[in-house]
């Protein structure tokens, strides 16, 4: 792992948005937009820092915000791993995921169509819409020619692409593969589906404090937009380039439920055996692990589920946190923004906060850094994430 | 009234920069949509479709392929 990028809403690099991270700030607001304001939830955290601020006006245009921001991201991880144009193409890589794809351009261009028929909806539409669009426009813009990949699993997939990329890596596919995993899905009717099914908060009074994961009056997740990009490159390869690693992609295990479309399974079994493969791939001891950066999403039974798996698989030494309480929700990003945060703690010897964890739920017996930044020295993180469809992703880094 | 060439030409200079980002001092008749401007086919369908719309012509798909050069469609669009 030699280069991260990533564009939250704590901020639009990740640089800051690992400083709010460690300061325990919220990304969450209330929405002022007038389509939000007869929806179920009316907060979510949107990005710190717009896509026009940093992208050409005519590219914007052509790109969906999932688009824009995955390659806000990929260029920042790309520039951070000191990586240049003379690169073997045909050994580069981009497995990049968005769970959803570009569902406010498909909303956009329908209302274009309904309004003013078939000849003004945009020529851009499809690989505006495609769900495989970020991985496209990140492969393009670098020239990527080893293989484009696009895995969809729900909130998993970043983890997922993640995972994937370590694959392509290890079976002789590429030496730099682009990874990670975009969504940008604030708009009425994904809100009003989420909340249809009862998963989204409601606290629209009191936005900051709404996204608490274990807490025990967490009432749903908050949605958040964002992206986050990772360079994986082959171990020889960074050493041949004098590339500076910040961690080692040890272990990945991906695991499917087989148990409900949207429920996670209660004993997190199908999470708990993809911790286990990614802990038995790096061979280490659990006890190895020190963290944990959690899904907890701050839904009242994936949060406590998760618990349990994590001490089974990993134990009870661990110290956990839930980043999603500052950022919220990112759906396909989370994984790797996550990720990015569970490398972060590793070289910096720090777990960010898990905050609003004011009264924990009486069945969390783990460890939390609740509320306040935890020093600590760690020698292997695990990133955990669990999609819709029963898709559960497990990353173990270790110190390179 | 009927529009001069030098108003359909810095009309249509303007859509050029909207939706493709094409400097309005690069735009002259005896330039090529596809070579000199880099105007893709993709960028070419929002061009004619806005063209449409700000001059009130219409311009057949079947045309579309005659328009090579910025001359090229102001003639299309003056002849109305």
């Amino acid at each position: 792992m030699t280069g991260l990028g990533a564009t939250t809403p704590l901020g639009g690099d990740v640089a800051s948005t690992w400083e709010a991270l460690v300061a325990g700030r919220s990304g969450v607001h209330q929405l002022a937009h007038a389509w939000a304001q007869e929806l179920p939830c009316r907060i979510a955290a949107e990005l710190a820092v717009e896509p026009s601020e940093v992208l050409p006006r005519v590219r914007l245009r052509r790109l969906d915000r999932s688009e824009q921001i995955a390659l806000v991201a990929a260029q920042q991880a790309w520039d951070d791993a000191g990586l240049s144009d003379d690169l073997d193409k045909e050994r580069l890589g981009v497995v990049f995921g968005s769970g959803i794809g570009g569902a406010l351009t498909l909303l956009a261009q329908d209302d274009i169509l309904e309004e003013s028929g078939a000849r003004k909806v945009s020529p851009f539409t499809v690989p505006m819409l495609m769900p495989n669009g970020p991985a496209a426009v990140v492969g393009l813009e670098f020239g990527a020619q080893a293989g484009v990949h696009a895995p969809t699993s729900a909130c998993a997939t970043s983890a997922e692409a993640i995972s994937w990329a370590a694959d392509m890596i290890r079976a002789g596919r590429a030496d730099v593969v682009v990874a990670g995993g975009a969504e940008a899905v604030i708009g009425g009717l994904p809100m009003a589906g989420f909340s249809s099914m009862k998963a989204m908060s409601t606290r629209n009074d009191d936005p900051e404090h709404a996204s608490r994961p274990w807490d025990r009056d967490r009432d749903g997740f908050v949605m958040g937009e964002g992206s986050g990009a990772l360079i994986l490159e082959r171990r020889e390869h960074a050493e041949a380039r004098g590339a500076r690693i910040y961690a080692v992609v040890a272990g990945s295990g991906l695991t499917s439920d087989g148990y409900d479309i949207v429920q996670p399974d209660p004993e997190c079994r199908g999470g708990g055996r993809a911790m286990r493969a990614a802990i038995k791939q790096a061979g280490i001891d659990p006890k190895d692990v020190g963290h944990v950066n959690a899904h907890a999403t701050s839904t009242p039974v994936g949060d406590m589920a998760e618990v349990k798996g994590i001490k089974r698989e990993v134990g009870d030494h661990v110290v956990l946190t839930a980043t999603k309480s500052m950022t919220g929700h990112l759906l396909g990003g989370a994984g790797a923004v996550e990720s990015i945060a569970a490398i972060l703690a590793i070289v910096e010897g720090v777990i960010p906060p898990t905050i609003n964890l004011e009264n924990p739920d009486p069945a969390l017996d783990l460890d939390v850094a609740a509320n306040e930044a935890r020093k600590v020295e760690l020698n292997a993180a695990l990133n955990t994430a669990f999609g819709f469809g029963g898709h559960n992703a497990a990353l173990l880094f270790t110190k390179p | 009234m009927a529009l001069s060439r030098d108003e359909i030409r810095e009309g249509l200079s303007d859509i050029l920069e909207e939706v493709a980002g094409v400097n309005p001092d690069d735009v002259a008749d005896g330039k090529s949509f596809t070579d000199d401007l880099d105007v893709d086919s993709l960028a070419m369908v929002e061009v004619v479709v806005a063209a449409e719309e700000k001059f009130g012509v219409k311009i057949p798909d079947d045309e579309v392929a005659n328009l090579k050069t910025v001359g090229d469609a102001v003639s299309y669009i003056e002849k109305g």
